[in-house]
């Protein structure tokens, strides 16, 4: 091993530099939660409909934040490529993993507060008058999925910083990645926006969710040295 | 060398196809449901079948190139990965002959695994351009053998999701690929199997001899133009 | 055997394997062109190779 910080105080550390970066530039989220309600007004006037239920509205909830996280992770590592920071990080004496922890980490804070503004802007504006939402549930499947969505954001928005066509190549290569999310996200949100309130089916759904993002979590943290690698 | 054996696998190849075909159009009955048109299944699921191995196989080299930094294994992985593309979209298109012929429609979205073949496929498109938008050739190797990886894994995740929203059992031909067939069927299906495999060795092994004897020519060039010049 | 029914939806059955059989000529094709590619790099090397020769 290395002489150098231990694998979680080096993530904290990275995952600090990152939040102040956020903080100081207010770039990635502000654009996110933006886009998201824009996609929202869109969709109204696309459709001509005023409110959405059941299905439709769990469907458009989900395509409307993975699209918005797509924008967060094309800027994901981009104080590295621009400054050069990626060198000085490689420098130091921190595991890799650090550098993936810190990196999935910043990104699920992100998704997070995305998803405080983009879901009750939802509900304010498309959501079907008188719907119960079962609020405690669906915080339970958002944030379990934003494990997922950040280990997977975090390993393409890796494997696209060295391209040319880096943002094209995120777009593409990160939705199909979490399409299996968009479903189980879609099947488990769509009884807890209804009055049927929550169902049966929630916890198979959940339990899903948590093996995709096991998966690739360990996944991540195996293949993420390769592609920090010089 | 790539092309040892090439010529014998060849001709098994050219073989193998023959009798398979001779066997479903002379051999295997005409389905008691479908008729004539099952005769699709033949094709169609040993091409899908062959295509999802060629998939995980080149996430398996992948971690092979990985381990041990040949860059032969990267080449065979990014073949593998290479024809199977090539392979899915025969597979696409004869699914969709096939759900047409069935059902009356181009596409189906109740049929999970062409469903999530097309996930699946739309996902192995991107292997090409983000490996040639990578310019140091050491690192293309790399972060191609990294995508090869995570897509292998994803394969069957994505098969678990979409198998799980289908709300009952619908029924379908190819329950477990030939267990529930005519014994003259599963023949012919498990011989057109065997034949699709060789079909997809054989342009795997063309495909890497070439590359291999472009890549041996650009060496003695270089090796050439610094004393000719 | 039977006579291609192609009333019957032979007509599908017979446009899959047209499918099939044109993916390979297509790669057949391919290769034939990266063969000629191949023929007319190593013609060039061999060229150069004869002038270095014949200059040293």
């Amino acid at each position: 091993m290395r002489n150098g910080p231990g694998l979680f105080s080096a993530s904290w550390a990275l995952l600090r530099k990152d939040l102040a970066i956020e903080l100081r530039t207010r770039e990635s989220v502000p654009a996110m939660a933006l886009f998201s309600v824009t996609v929202f007004v869109l969709l109204h006037f696309g459709t001509g409909r005023d409110t959405f239920s059941g299905g439709l509205a769990a469907g458009l909830l989900w395509v409307t934040l993975l699209l918005a996280t797509v924008l967060g992770v094309n800027r994901l590592f981009v104080a590295e490529r621009e400054q050069g920071g990626i060198d000085a990080v490689l420098l130091a004496p921190v595991d890799r993993t650090a550098v993936f922890i810190g990196k999935a980490a910043a990104l699920f804070l992100y998704l997070v507060l995305l998803e405080v503004v983009a879901v009750p802007a939802f509900a304010l504006l498309l959501l079907a008058q008188g719907s119960a939402v079962a609020v405690l549930p669906l915080a339970g499947v958002l944030l379990l999925t934003d494990i997922g969505l950040a280990a997977v954001g975090a390993l393409v928005a890796a494997m696209a910083s060295e391209t040319r066509a880096r943002d094209l190549v995120v777009p593409m290569l990160l939705l199909p990645l979490v399409v299996p999310l968009a479903i189980a996200g879609a099947s488990a949100t769509e009884p807890l926006l209804g009055a049927a309130g929550s169902a049966p089916e929630l916890l198979r759904w959940l339990g899903f969710i948590g093996v995709y993002d096991m998966v690739f979590l360990l996944l991540s943290v195996a293949v993420f040295d390769f592609l920090l690698e010089d | 060398m790539f092309g040892r054996g090439l010529r014998a696998l060849s001709v098994a190849t050219a073989l193998a196809v023959l009798v398979a075909f001779g066997l479903i159009f002379f051999y295997a009955p005409n389905d008691a449901d479908q008729g004539f048109v099952q005769k699709i299944f033949y094709l169609h699921v040993p091409l899908a079948i062959v295509c999802l191995g060629g998939f995980i196989a080149g996430g398996v080299l992948a971690v092979k190139f990985l381990r041990s930094g040949d860059r032969a294994w990267d080449l065979r992985s990014y073949v593998a990965i290479h024809m199977s593309v090539i392979l899915g979209i025969a597979v696409l298109i004869t699914g969709s002959i096939w759900a047409k012929a069935s059902w009356g429609h181009w596409w189906v979205w109740n049929e999970p695994t062409l469903v999530v073949f097309l996930i699946v496929f739309l996902l192995y498109c991107v292997y090409q351009p983000l490996r040639f938008s990578i310019e140091d050739s050491e690192r293309q190797a790399r972060y191609a053998s990294v995508f090869a990886i995570t897509a292998g894994v994803f394969v069957p995740l994505c098969f678990a999701a979409v198998r799980l929203a289908q709300p009952l059992v619908h029924p379908r031909v190819l329950t477990g690929a030939g267990a529930s067939l005519p014994p003259s069927m599963a023949l012919t299906f498990f011989v057109c199997l065997l034949a699709m495999t060789l079909v997809y060795v054989t342009l795997c092994k063309v495909e890497l001899t070439s590359k291999h004897s472009r890549d041996m020519i650009r060496r003695l060039r270089r090796r050439l133009e610094p004393a000719g010049g | 055997m039977p006579a291609l029914p192609l009333g019957t939806g032979g007509t599908y059955v017979a446009a899959a394997y047209v499918v099939f059989l044109a993916l390979i000529f297509v790669y057949v094709v391919v290769i034939g062109a990266r063969a000629a590619r191949l023929e007319r790099d190593l013609a060039a090397l061999t060229d150069a190779l004869d002038k270095k020769e014949a200059a040293g």
